[in-house]
């Protein structure tokens, strides 16, 4: 391969995995932002995520194939499905905790991401499981770049998801009161929002975007793991860092550019791919000592 | 005698061990503008925070038009129409003014009498109407009043209650702000309004309440409280 053609496949590997990055990523922004919660648990919803549309893809496949269709259904429902999930851990471990301080919540979080992969574990004897899909791997070029349909309608699908969430956020009286509320909650409850319900939602919303990068990490990868949550968990907290956290727009960026980050980075003579985790975890430590608010981020002094 | 539409009785409220209010009773009756003057630390705020909610009543009743609010979400007391303008403005700085004014309508589903609203507020501020796409931190902080107002004014309230509206703003600044409150209440909107600045509120309330350490010490018509010798005293500054 030239160095142009490795360039581009770079650049795309880097574009594809940063936005399953990204699309966790906004799920633990929006709940720092909201209620100053590192939701530990987020990674394991991922997780969940995968397992959920793996197994409603099963129930799909005899009616409507497992191809892009049932991908599709399937990537859907688990997103309400794990939404919900999201809504109720909310309701059940976080809620009764919001006023106490805040290392408890933290714990709780704790708790509940063990609750999750361990049941996951369980029920899977903790074996790697196929992601049996019918789309094909065959790959073709568009100009120097080689690409299968796989990749591109999968990034494709992070982008539109990432626009529906910037819509959501920008224009909607509920996305409009989700920033508000992470910017003073007195006063938006001055304003009649019902900050439990905006809560709910903004578990709803980040749980559902967490289950669909988990359904496409599982297409993309083909196999799904009850840990599998564990490692992309941290970098996509890391892409949070990165973007400054709380801010949704950020989470989007972080998660891009620490994928790119990555994809070059191995490209880097003697780093290589086995050093790409160390890579991204100097990044954060970088981040956190020179950069702690983030690219997009404010000044603020309490921090956890 | 008009009817009354929002009355305290009673009304205690604690942070932990420290009495904030000790059994307050204040009546506000419809068209009125009533004043409750105090100097700092005196329980003003709570006792708006208390009506709104926000901190909770350890004794005592909030009745709105008869209705026992006391205990009421606050969201739920914005629905019927009671709304707080807190202490130092509390705008969304980090929003835009538009924004700040489409979320004092969040309660409103309906999008285009939310227009509506929003130019009515910027008939009442053109200020407002100019600035809508910047941040609300870039306005001043007489400009940040009005938007706190406006904000207020897009649930279309029953009851303003305004926390303190002239705090730091310059005299030329904080009589503008008055005439709008006058005009806001000769529209119908009856208004709740704290202010250490006893002098300007004393002059365009109806009636008012003198508060100290959480307890009501004097109340009555407003010529008669700005002419008592004890409030020129500690209020007035003479
Ligand atoms: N969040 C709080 N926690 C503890 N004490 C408070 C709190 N808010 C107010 N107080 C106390 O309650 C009293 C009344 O305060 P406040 O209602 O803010 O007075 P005002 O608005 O008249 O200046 C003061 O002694 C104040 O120190
Ligand atoms: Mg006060």
């Amino acid at each position: 391969m030239t160095s142009w053609e490795i360039f581009l496949q770079q650049l795309f590997n880097g574009l594809l995995v940063g936005s399953f990055y990204g699309l966790v990523a906004i799920g633990y922004s929006m709940v720092y932002g909201i209620i100053k919660l590192l939701n530990f648990a987020h990674a394991d919803i991922y997780m969940c995520g995968a397992f959920s549309g793996l197994i409603i893809l099963g129930f799909l496949n005899p009616y409507v194939g497992n191809e892009w269709l049932g991908i599709i259904i399937a990537l859907l429902l688990s997103m309400v499905l794990v939404g919900l999930l999201g809504v109720v851990i909310q309701r059940v471990a976080y809620r009764p905790m919001l006023k106490a301080p805040r290392l408890s919540i933290l714990i709780t979080a704790l708790a509940v991401s063990m609750i999750l992969y361990n049941t996951v574990l369980l029920m899977t004897q903790g074996q790697y499981k196929p992601f049996t899909t019918g789309l094909t791997h065959e790959s073709f070029y568009i100009g120097a770049l080689r690409m299968t349909e796989t990749r591109m309608v999968l990034l494709l699908a992070a982008l539109v998801l990432m626009f529906l969430l910037h819509m959501f956020i920008t224009r909607t009286m509920y996305g409009k009161a989700m920033r508000a509320i992470a910017l003073d909650r007195d006063t938006c409850q001055l304003m009649g929002v019902n900050v439990y319900m905006i809560i709910a939602i903004t578990f709803f919303v980040g749980s559902a975007l967490a289950a669909a990068a988990g359904i496409m990490a599982g297409v993309y990868y083909g196999t799904v793991h009850f840990f599998m949550g564990f490692l992309i968990g941290l970098k996509a907290f890391t892409a949070a860092v990165i973007g400054g956290i709380g801010i949704i727009p950020g989470a989007m960026l972080g998660g891009l550019l620490l994928g790119l980050l990555e994809a070059f980075g191995t490209q880097i003579p003697f780093i290589g791919s086995s050093w790409r985790d160390v890579f991204t975890f100097v990044f954060l430590i970088l981040f956190l000592i020179f950069k702690p608010n983030g690219l997009l981020g404010r000044i603020e002094s309490e921090r956890m | 005698m008009s009817e009354t539409i929002l009355e305290l009785k009673n009304l205690e409220t604690r942070y932990g061990q420290i009495y904030a209010l000790r059994g307050i009773n204040i009546e506000v009756k419809k068209g009125e503008i009533v004043t409750l003057l105090g100097a700092n630390g005196a329980g003003k705020s709570t006792t708006l925070k208390t009506i709104s909610s926000l901190v909770p009543a350890s004794e005592g009743t909030v009745k709105y038009f008869g209705e026992d609010i006391t205990h009421s979400a606050p969201y739920s007391i914005v629905e019927k129409g009671l709304i707080h303008v807190p202490e130092g403005r509390m705008i969304f700085k980090e929003l835009t003014v538009l924004e700040n004014l489409e979320l004092g309508s969040f309660t409103l589903k309906d999008n285009i009498e939310r227009k509506k609203r929003i130019n009515r507020v910027c008939e009442l501020f053109p200020v407002l109407k100019e600035r809508q796409k910047q941040m609300g931190g870039f306005l001043s902080g007489g400009e940040q009043q009005m938007l706190a107002i406006g904000r207020a004014l897009m649930t279309e309230p029953k009851i303003l209650m305004l926390d303190e509206p002239s705090m730091g703003l310059a005299p030329i600044i904080v009589q503008n702000i008055m005439d709008i409150i006058k005009q806001i209440n000769s529209e119908g909107t009856t208004i709740l309004l704290v202010e250490q600045n006893a002098k300007v509120a004393l002059k365009l309330a109806d009636r008012g309440y003198v508060l100290e350490t959480g307890e009501i010490v004097m109340e009555g018509n407003a010529d008669v409280l700005s002419t008592d010798e004890s409030i020129v005293k500690a209020y007035l500054g003479e």
